[in-house]
């Protein structure tokens, strides 16, 4: 069974911050880390290979230091690492991502076996979107099994696949085919801690580094700021609030009254309030 | 949403390619209207969609076109039914396609029918929620069609060249941007549930019905629905829709403070929720988690309670009519957004508001 | 147990850990670096000055890529009390060299750089483990390390311990004592991040010039202790270390001084409007030269904090740290090239190259301060109080005439110490800086 995972380095957004005269993002100190969201689909397809064998390539499309991303992967235990880079992608939407990363997949494809399944994370902390799992589905023509909380059954000889995905308000119980894409939710497994020789392993292991020319990419149309639909017109910082909360004194109150004075605030400021809950 | 592999694009703007804008092609000039897609499932409309509807009047008016929502399932009466529904919510028209194939949602099915619809009548804006229905088929929608889709919209509006601005926050709610699909038809972009305000119904307003046929025979569908699983607590999915919120951060301290905040809720017929940290302790589950990538809430009522909040918490409630927040910090930021602010300790405070909410209320209703 | 074995294990990759793995992997040596933080540095959050002479010695051309904040122009030397400050200032475009002497930069980026350094020299490196113990041989030697990781035993023909101040790996093993609480500060320090432009001009700064304080005084509460500032590229670093028995006995904790300390008039207007993020507390190993432990035997060696290289009087850690690193490379790389054991008795060249440094030079010149500072509290509290008191006598003009103004300042003095206590303090001091 071959599984390519595709995994993102995100800038640890909580620990971004924003230029308060230009509304840039000062990333200086910002650590980079592994879209959290990946892991889950991460440690998904490692239990799949080690249930049927196989193997699993981690696939990122990044600047030339998104390899330290790529390495943790394969101390958790991933067999092969691939790193699409190159400047032409630059400045690429999710639709470009999805055209690059689709195109990389058939490369990796042709190179070590088609794969059986393309897992990404729900969704990236920076960008948000979601739409690039869905988008490579669309490019392959994958079986697209989005927000999957649960991989039921898998019997690779048939290609039969049987998953759980959270639906709104509810579980949806889905029989598909492989090959499938599957965009894994948050909070289903635990990243494995990968042992000292998977560990030593990764340290020295070659990353698989392609341009674009040399993932099979002929046409560059397609890609990076070119071949993005969405322009980004305009970045600024939410408005701040002008007022700030009005306090209701609490200096040497017993808790009972500062909460009767809260009530009774809570009822001014909301006048129907009071005779709903009656209601 | 520029997506760029070192993640720097979105604080830039790409002025010089925005300057860019040439004619747009010819064969997109035919796109029109304004579109919502209806998320019916399970014989109920999701309520978004409703607040799209809202949003999108504001939209097509501003463009002079007109609004169609999209319906799509597997009995056409009620498809009809919700259709009229639409109707009251400001859609001029509705684009019907019903097929048993489309009786749950797929990505598969579903896909096929709104592409198609999209390549007959030719919206130039397309809406959906962003729910995970919404977002699952809207990104295989926008691929098929190779066309731009912003996420997670939190406002929209319509520049002076007919084009789509789509807001959203990036960079975990630090900043804002806004986005537009230039040259490409339709815009698409999916919006948050409760970011847009729920418009009033009008009755008796009407609409036309157009009826699309999809030639699609359930053998030729590759994935299945076996099941459909209901959430047993049903009212989970009811905290973005609640008109009392109550939550707590990790100022509560332990776990069985969140029994407090449940208290609170429960008195006042709300719903209870928390900050992202008591999701990852396991305090609480996953779906009651408020914020950036949790649930927005609009409540008439907010009350935090040992929430610092962060602008990933605060971008989540601040579409609250009213924040009451306590917090043992007179500097937390939570106080820079919240209307009303208690400094003291949410563990004391939280039960002694809750008697102090019966002892209110109980009082009144004697009296009444 | 894992089949690889090395020349050489190196544990921590801080400046000492990786000054110790570039040298040997340099010279060919097989070289194994295990760090327990999720990267090298990411335990080191906090900004810092960083001693070029040290890391030319071991990479001449770090200033092509190593990710530095601003060159150091200025050093400001403070004595402060409540109010005031009194201090020296040293300024001189003459450190706009071309190979500037002093930068500041912040850890958890130079840690990164120097180690991508140390790969690409030939070390594995692998983060996010931690060695939980020495392997020893049957005559007590070592001859490896067990790590928390499955299957996590590794052997090397020496273990470089460069594990920093708190030397658990060495004191498990029995090899050092537990961490005196007289003889480590605890340190803490916020980063407050402000444009760039706000900085340079509160400073007087332009490119990429950078100012630094090093303050004393009543801020530290009577406590043996300094505080500081640093200005890196958008962000400043202030943070305040006292000694860890002077912590335990007083009721004040280390975050209300490094509050007190922004709040202080001379301090606040510094970092206003400022956006804090990273709190973080850390050690200092300060006890000097009386502190140094044993630094090697039968197949291991001890460089940096580990072996508490630390100047404290000249806040010189980094530089210690990556001499320490680089000599013990330098010296088992010598030892494998001749084929001879690391050995206690060949690896004591280690310890005499030290002594011919300005390493030891330096311990041993400052052996006394210490002590010297534990007894004379008055440079902490009084002194700096006096000094801020009689410059406002001075610079004060209030028809009061010179004479007169000389005559209370040195009234004040002998009121509040004795002139035979001024004077003894004096020699103290002479004397444990000889
Ligand atoms: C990509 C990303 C997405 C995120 N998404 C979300 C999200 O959707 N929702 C979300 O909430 N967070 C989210 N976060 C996390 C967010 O950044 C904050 O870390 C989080 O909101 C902080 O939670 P908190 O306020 O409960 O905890 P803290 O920040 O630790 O605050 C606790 C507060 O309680 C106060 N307190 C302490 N004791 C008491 C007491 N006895 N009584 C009253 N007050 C007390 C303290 O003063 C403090 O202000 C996200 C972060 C990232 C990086
Ligand atoms: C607040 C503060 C300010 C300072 N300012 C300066 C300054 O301006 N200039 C200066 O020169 N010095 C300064 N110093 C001192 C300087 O930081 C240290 O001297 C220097 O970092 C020592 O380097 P090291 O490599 O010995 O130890 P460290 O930098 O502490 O590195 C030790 C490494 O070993 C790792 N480690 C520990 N145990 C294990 C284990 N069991 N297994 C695996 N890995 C392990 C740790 O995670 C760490 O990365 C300052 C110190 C502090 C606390
Ligand atoms: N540049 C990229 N390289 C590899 N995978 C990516 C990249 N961008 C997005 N993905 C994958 O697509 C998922 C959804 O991303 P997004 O659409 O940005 O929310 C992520 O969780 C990743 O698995």
């Amino acid at each position: 069974m071959h599984i390519v995972v595709c995994i993102k380095q995100v800038p640890d957004s909580a620990q971004i911050r924003v230029h308060p005269v230009t509304n840039t993002i000062m990333r200086q100190g910002v650590p980079t880390i592994i879209n959290p969201f990946d892991l889950f689909a991460l440690e998904e397809a490692l239990r799949l290979r080690d249930r049927f064998g196989g193997e699993v390539t981690v696939l990122t499309m990044g600047p030339p230091m998104a390899e330290d991303s790529l390495r943790k992967a394969l101390t958790f235990g991933a067999d092969r690492a691939v790193l699409l880079t190159d400047r032409c992608f630059a400045g690429s939407d999710t639709l470009a991502t999805s055209y690059a990363l689709a195109a990389a997949i058939c490369k990796i494809g042709e190179t070590w076996g088609v794969p059986d399944f393309v897992f990404t994370g729900k969704q990236t902390i920076d960008g948000d979107t979601a739409q690039v799992g869905p988008g490579i589905a669309k490019r392959l023509g994958l079986n697209q099994l989005t927000y999957v909380s649960r991989i039921v059954e898998v019997e690779p000889s048939s290609g039969r696949l049987l998953v759980q995905r959270r639906a709104e308000g509810g579980v949806q119980e889905l029989e598909s085919r492989l090959p499938a894409l599957i965009t894994m939710l948050e909070g289903t497994n635990d990243i494995r801690r990968g042992s000292l020789d998977d560990a030593l392993r990764a340290a020295r292991a070659e990353i698989v580094t392609w341009n674009a020319a040399a993932a099979g990419i002929a046409d560059l149309s397609p890609c990076g700021l070119r071949g993005s639909p969405t322009v980004v017109k305009s970045v600024f910082a939410p408005k701040p609030r002008a007022e700030k909360a009005e306090q209701i004194a609490t200096a040497g109150t017993a808790p009972d009254e500062v909460a009767d004075a809260a009530v009774a605030e809570i009822f001014r400021r909301l006048p129907g309030l009071e005779a709903e809950l009656l209601s | 949403m520029s997506q760029s592999p070192d993640g720097t694009a979105p604080a830039k703007p790409a002025a010089g390619r925005a300057g860019l804008r040439k004619e747009l092609p010819e064969h997109f000039k035919a796109y029109k209207h304004v579109w919502v897609f209806i998320e019916y499932e399970h014989g109920v409309v999701h309520p978004v969609s409703f607040e799209l509807l809202g949003e999108g009047r504001k939209l097509a008016d501003a463009l002079g076109v007109e609004l169609a929502g999209v319906l799509l399932g597997g009995e056409r009466d009620a498809l009809i039914a919700a259709a009229r529904t639409c109707f009251q919510y400001g859609a001029d028209l509705a684009y019907l396609v019903a097929n048993p194939v489309l009786t749950h949602y797929r990505n598969e099915t579903y896909t096929a029918a709104m592409t198609r619809l999209v390549d007959t009548y030719k919206p130039e804006v397309l809406l959906l929620g962003a729910t995970t229905l919404g977002r699952d088929l809207a990104g295989s929608v926008a691929t098929t069609l190779l066309t731009g889709l912003t996420a997670d919209c939190t406002a929209l509006a319509i520049d002076g060249e007919r084009s789509l601005a789509a807001t959203r926050p990036t960079f975990g709610g630090s900043l804002l941007c806004t986005i537009h699909t230039l040259n490409y038809r339709p815009q698409m972009a999916t919006i948050r549930p409760r970011v847009m305000a729920m418009p009033a119904p009008q009755a008796g307003r009407t609409g036309r019905i157009v009826e699309h046929a999809l030639d699609m025979p359930e053998e030729d569908v590759v994935t299945k629905v076996l099941r459909f699983l209901p959430d047993r607590e049903s009212n989970k999915a009811q905290l973005a829709y609640a008109d009392i919120v109550v939550a707590g951060g990790l100022g509560l301290k332990s776990e069985a403070n969140v029994g407090l905040v449940k208290a609170l809720a429960d008195a006042l017929g709300g719903e209870y929720g928390g900050s992202r940290p008591l999701v990852q302790k396991g305090w609480i589950g996953g779906d009651r988690q408020i914020g950036q990538t949790g649930k927005t809430i609009r409540p008439k009522l907010y009350i935090a309670a040992g929430i610092s909040g962060a602008i990933q918490h605060r971008v989540g409630v601040e579409g609250a009519d009213l924040i009451v927040a306590i917090n043992t910090d007179a500097n937390a930021p939570i106080f820079d957004f919240a209307h009303v602010g208690i400094v003291a300790d949410a563990v004391e405070l939280l039960p002694a508001l809750t008697g102090a909410f019966r002892r209110h209320l109980s009082i009144n209703r004697i009296a009444s | 147990m894992t089949e690889d074995r090395f020349d050489a294990i190196v544990v921590g990759a801080g400046p000492s850990g990786n000054a110790a793995a570039y040298t040997m992997a340099k010279s060919g040596l097989k070289v194994l670096q295990l760090e327990r933080g999720e990267y090298p540095g990411s335990k080191n959050v906090q900004g810092a000055i960083l001693y070029a002479d040290a890391v030319e010695k071991v990479i001449p051309d770090f200033r092509e890529d190593a990710p530095l904040e601003r060159h150091v122009i200025e050093q400001r030397l403070w004595m402060m009390n409540e109010a005031s400050h009194t201090g020296i200032h040293y300024r001189s475009d003459d450190f706009n060299e071309e190979r500037p002497n002093r930068y500041t930069i912040i850890r958890a980026q130079f840690d990164k750089w120097f180690s991508r350094k140390v790969r690409e020299a030939g070390a594995v490196v692998l983060c996010e483990t931690t060695v939980t113990e020495l392997v020893r041989g049957g005559r007590g030697e070592v001859i490896g390390v067990r790590t928390d990781r499955d299957g996590g035993c590794v052997l090397a023909d020496v273990v470089v311990l460069a594990d920093g101040v708190n030397g658990l790996v060495g004191q498990r093993a029995g090899l050092r004592t537990e961490l005196e609480p007289d003889t480590v500060a605890l340190a803490v320090k916020e980063m407050h991040f402000l444009p760039r432009e706000v900085i340079d001009a509160r400073f007087n700064l332009k490119g990429d010039e950078g100012a630094v304080i090093e303050a004393m005084g009543t801020v530290t509460d009577g406590m043996v202790g300094t505080a500081f500032l640093y200005t890196n590229r958008e962000s400043i670093s202030v943070g305040i270390g006292c000694l860890v028995s002077d912590f335990a006995q007083s009721q004040t904790t280390p975050y209300q001084l490094l509050e007190r300390f922004k709040r202080h008039p001379s301090i606040g207007p510094l970092l206003a409007g400022s956006e804090v993020k990273e709190y973080a507390a850390h050690l200092i190993p300060e006890g000097g030269y009386k502190a140094v432990p044993e630094i090697c035997g039968d197949g291991w060696v001890v460089v940096g904090d580990s072996g508490h290289f630390v100047n404290a009087i000249h806040r010189e850690g980094s530089n210690l740290a990556m001499t320490t690193g680089r000599i013990a490379g330098e010296t088992v790389a010598r030892l494998k090239r001749s084929g001879a054991a690391c050995t206690r008795a060949n690896l004591a060249e280690y310890r005499a190259s030290l002594d011919a440094s300005f390493v030891m030079k330096d311990l041993r010149k400052y052996k006394d301060v210490p002590r010297f500072l534990d007894r004379t509290r008055q440079v902490f509290g009084l002194y700096p109080h006096l000094i801020n008191q009689a410059s406002q006598t001075w610079f004060r003009v209030d028809g009061v005439d010179k004479r007169t103004k000389e005559r209370e300042i040195l009234a004040s003095f002998r009121k509040s110490r004795s002139l035979g206590g001024l004077i003894g303090d004096a020699i103290k001091l002479a004397r444990a800086w000889r």
